[in-house]
């Protein structure tokens, strides 16, 4: 029985058949500014290149992210620039007041996350970065992970760090984090007993029937997916690529989620942050 | 008689062998048709309509489509394996510098784009273009 | 999205007569009344943008009725040609009846 389940796993994959994919050459370009979305990964690493999830998609999916316009997540962004100006809670301050214009105090946030929180002594994820200033400076209620203002903040604030390489720090008191991140990278979950090394790591570029799968990169997030007709977060990814393989999910903003984005994010270290970008 | 689900398809296969009635593959053919008469005032001829289309999408939640016919002013979409097959009618004035417009549509499934054209001459033309949708997998 | 907003893309001089793409987007989840609420079961009602139109001085220039099978935030591009300096206004019309509008300037020479 074991080796049948085991032929079964084998055999959701398959090599590129009659399937219009990417140009595996095109390269990236946003109004003129080009992004790494593609390079050697380094010795220690598990890949041997790596691949940002945009190439990975076809070429109609992949030009909707070359024009701002186009990119049906910029809307986001801009409802989050709105945000960012409008007073909440009982001290009736805005995101401005303290932090002044976005793209200069939130450049390179986004390329920098998860990130240990010497406050709160635990990892924060953006979202979490986001709540605990709503709660502590603008005394205001914080938004729920999934909803329109946070993914339309964490848009605007990633756009911020747009073109600029990712880089995580993982030593410190991150360390054990980055370490939890990789056992559940490695782990077998769910009822089709798989792990995100099954799909990611061992059979990126290959069929999981009519998907094409990619290496499971977050450079790119909070993304516009045409499936969702909407914007959502790292977390809300994890949790269906765990339905998929009928495992129980953990929570958004869970402590498992959040080791598990720190893990990838320095396993996609080098590429240039994507945000908002636009996946299938 | 108690009729069992299983009876119920067994017959349904049956009559749909003889002819009968049409599996759902066909089923909103007649809508289609009835669509394009009420908008052509008859089956207009195939050609002189141009429509662009990823030959499969990633997702039938939103697939770019464009479409553009010379000296039409206005041109109706249809997506022939939708539910209900309407997407959309453009309509061109003078102002526009051609007869040619795109949009995003929701497809449920591999199916045919139709476009009809309305000339200014009250003419009308007709294209039709098959749109593959992934699904299965995890993007689907 | 809380918020509905449409974002247009119109280039801000034109030559007279010349060919210029307009793109146009609006936040919007066209609901399609065909889909169901994950918790009660029941069909949420449609809710979409029925009709978009592009008028120039006050005269329609381009418009495009809508069914359920437009996807959500939807996104139009079309081409004019102009032959003198107007506002372009654009109007996208709701289920419920509001109308959302956004108006932009081309100068044309």
């Amino acid at each position: 029985m074991k080796k049948l389940l085991a032929m079964g796993v084998i055999g959701l994959f398959a090599a590129t058949a009659n399937v219009a994919l990417a140009n595996e050459d095109a390269e990236l370009v946003v109004d003129g500014q080009a992004f790494v979305t593609k390079l050697d990964a380094p010795a220690d690493s598990p890949l041997s290149e790596i691949l940002s999830g945009w190439r990975f998609r076809n070429d109609e999916t992949q030009e909707l992210q070359t024009d701002d316009f186009e990119n049906p997540a910029m809307i986001f962004a801009e409802y989050g620039s709105e945000l960012w100006e409008t007073a909440d809670g009982a001290d009736g301050k805005s995101c401005a007041d303290c932090h002044g214009d976005a793209a200069e105090s939130m450049k390179g946030l986004r390329a920098s996350m998860p990130k240990w929180h010497d406050g709160k002594k635990t990892l924060f994820a953006l979202e979490d970065h986001i709540n605990w200033s709503r709660e502590e400076h603008q005394k205001a209620k914080p938004w729920k992970w999934e909803s329109q203002e946070m993914l339309a903040m964490t848009a605007y604030i990633g756009l911020q760090s747009r073109g600029m390489p990712v880089k995580v720090k993982v030593d410190g008191p991150a360390a054990d984090w980055w370490k939890r991140g990789e056992e559940l990278y490695y782990t077998r979950v769910g009822q089709l007993d798989m792990s995100c090394a099954h799909c990611h790591e061992n059979n990126y570029g290959n069929m999981i029937r009519a998907d094409h799968l990619s290496q499971g990169q977050i450079n790119g997030f909070p993304v516009y997916r045409l499936k969702w007709q909407g914007m959502g977060s790292i977390h809300r990814r994890f949790k269906g690529c765990m339905d998929n393989i009928r495992a129980t999910p953990f929570k958004r903003g869970s402590d498992e989620f959040t080791a598990l984005e720190l893990y990838l994010a320095s396993r996609g270290e080098g590429l240039s942050v994507e945000t908002p970008a636009l996946r299938n | 008689m108690e009729m069992t689900r299983r009876d119920m398809f067994a017959l349904a296969a049956g009559l749909a062998a003889v002819g009968l009635i049409q599996m759902p593959a066909n089923a909103s053919e007649d809508a289609v048709e009835a669509a394009i008469k009420k908008f052509a005032g008859g089956m207009p001829e195939t050609g002189g309509v141009e429509i662009g289309a990823p030959e499969i999408a990633e997702n039938g939640n939103t697939v770019p489509i464009e479409v553009a016919a010379a000296g039409a002013t206005s041109i109706m979409v249809l997506a022939a394996g939708n539910p209900s097959p309407g997407v959309g009618t453009f309509h061109f004035t003078e102002m526009c510098a051609e007869s040619r417009a795109s949009t995003r549509i929701r497809l449920a499934g591999t199916q045919d784009i139709v476009a009809v054209a309305k000339m200014a001459d009250g003419s009308t033309k007709m294209a039709r273009r098959e749109v593959k949708v992934t699904i299965g997998g995890c993007g689907g | 999205m809380a918020k509905i907003k449409p974002r247009v893309k119109v280039p801000k001089k034109a030559k007279a007569g010349e060919a210029i793409t307009i793109k146009t987007l609006i936040s919007h989840p066209m609901e399609s009344g065909q889909r169901k609420d994950r918790k009660t079961g029941k069909l949420i009602p449609r809710k979409i943008i029925n009709k978009f139109v592009a008028k120039y001085n006050g005269t329609d220039v381009f418009w495009m009725d809508m069914e359920p099978a437009v996807a959500a935030n939807p996104y139009v591009e079309f081409s004019v040609k102009l032959t003198e300096s107007g506002t372009m206004r654009f109007e996208w019309t709701d289920d419920d009846g509001s109308v959302y509008d956004i108006e932009k300037k081309i100068s044309v020479a």
